[in-house]
């Protein structure tokens, strides 16, 4: 079978960086947009979907992708890196409900994906992952929700709101300023949506950006047809 | 290890439901065949402020599983920052005996809990390799487990409160232990409630 090298490939600098990690955070800022917006009730994920070619057909391809009944997860980055992440992420939920016969907190999947993250950062042979995650989920036993970000050095972070990817900082700067502990489910949506636009090139459609949302009823991703209609609202 | 192991040290345990409470009891003894070597052998351990298991079975692993499963609990707490809920510990235990499932440990359990907020209660029981039950009223392990079955059903009435449930209960283990020469020689019985949790040590008679 395929020979392992048994050291790894990201090692230190002498400024004492892991330079392979930094690189791979150069991947995920040149990716497209995304944006997580924690609300009082749920969470919401946002991203930009752009087909390079008008004779893509990507009603089945999507990227905001749900992981168990109350998780679901979006990147920005590469799709291939992240397409392993959401199996191992649905296999650690799923382990996790054989064991204890119960939905897995956020906390606790977070905490696992970022560990995936992290062993290919140190293990022998592998590159880290090209991707960063927004993990959003809901909470049972606590009754709130939950919103992380998953870097490929393994780090993660909690976060009330927040944007990955092309223009993240100018996404951040927006949501701070729009940002409130009172914002309901319906008003994230429309933020994560002006945030987006803000990075956006040309016109928005509901074919063209994919949100999903989290509450208490579990994650789900909105249909072309509902995000239309949260667009006509924004006008 | 003689003819039979799940009767080579002996023991049973008890466990009845009441309203927004629960009883747990165990006898005593720690034999070896039809000899009694000890008298304070109790087999209820605690994994979490309202969740308690009783292990009856082969000695050695009782203490092994009680202990196994005590790490893994330990684990849990540390990394979710919460306590175990009874259907969780439950799962958890019956995942842990399935493992060895084809060299199994030779210990059944009773898996009792309370939800304080709630009052809602649970017992539940399951076999030396996991299998699982539901939450039902009344469940009992152990080489006496049908003499104190038959005595259980007698003395359960649904919705007793903390001191009928003990009555029944204790009633129920004392005088099913009699019949059976490898349980007894006294018995422990926790009463738990939402705000609360009663031992008390009980004498019967030690022969």
């Amino acid at each position: 079978m395929s020979e392992r090298y048994g050291f790894s490939l990201t090692t230190f600098s002498p400024s004492g960086k892991l330079v392979q990690i930094e690189y791979a955070l150069n991947a995920v800022n040149a990716g497209s947009p995304a944006v997580g917006i924690k609300a009082s009730n749920g969470v919401v994920l946002a991203t930009e979907k752009k087909s390079k070619s008008l004779l893509h057909d990507d009603r089945t391809i999507h990227k905001v992708e749900s992981i168990c009944k109350n998780m679901g997860l979006v990147y920005s980055g590469m799709g291939p890196d992240y397409r392993l992440l959401v199996q191992k992420a649905r296999k650690l939920a799923q382990e996790y409900m054989l064991v204890y016969e119960q939905n897995v907190p956020p906390t606790q999947l977070v905490k696992r994906v970022a560990d995936v993250m992290q062993e290919y950062t140190q293990s022998g042979g592998v590159r880290p992952f090209g991707v960063s995650l927004l993990i959003c989920g809901y909470d049972y036993d606590e009754d709130r929700p939950f919103l992380y970000q998953c870097d490929p050095s393994g780090s993660y972070f909690p976060w009330k709101a927040t944007a990955i990817g092309r223009n993240f900082v100018n996404g951040k700067t927006f949501l701070e300023k729009r940002y409130s502990d009172q914002l309901a489910l319906e008003d994230a949506v429309h933020t994560a949506i002006l945030t987006l636009k803000e990075s956006f090139e040309g016109q928005m459609t509901e074919d063209n950006i994919e949100i999903g949302i989290c509450d208490k009823e579990g994650f789900r991703r909105l249909t072309p047809a509902e995000v239309k209609d949260y667009l006509a609202q924004i006008g | 290890m003689g003819d039979d192991i799940l009767s080579y040290n002996g023991g049973v345990a008890l466990a009845m439901k009441g309203k927004e409470c629960i009883a747990i009891a165990c006898d005593k003894r720690y034999g070896v065949q039809n000899r009694t070597i000890a008298t304070n052998f109790t087999k209820i351990f605690q994994y979490s402020d309202h969740c308690f298991v009783s292990f009856c079975g082969l000695a050695t692993d009782v203490q092994t599983v009680s202990e196994r499963l005590k790490f893994r609990t330990n684990l849990y707490e540390l990394r979710e920052q919460r306590k175990l809920k009874p259907n969780v510990l439950y799962n958890m235990l019956t995942n842990l005996l399935y493992e060895r499932r084809f060299g199994p440990y030779f210990v059944f359990a009773l898996v009792v809990g309370l939800d304080p907020k709630t009052g809602e209660t649970f017992i539940y029981d399951s076999d030396n390799i996991g299998a699982v039950s539901d939450n039902v009223n009344l469940a009992t392990v152990g080489t006496a487990s049908e003499y104190i079955f038959g005595l259980g059903e007698l003395f359960f009435k649904p919705n007793m409160n903390a001191d009928e449930l003990f009555e029944a209960t204790s009633q129920a283990l004392l005088n099913g232990v009699d019949r059976d020469s490898a349980s007894g020689w006294g018995a422990v019985v926790y009463v738990i409630e939402k705000d609360k949790i009663t031992v008390r040590e009980l004498k019967g008679r030690q022969d």
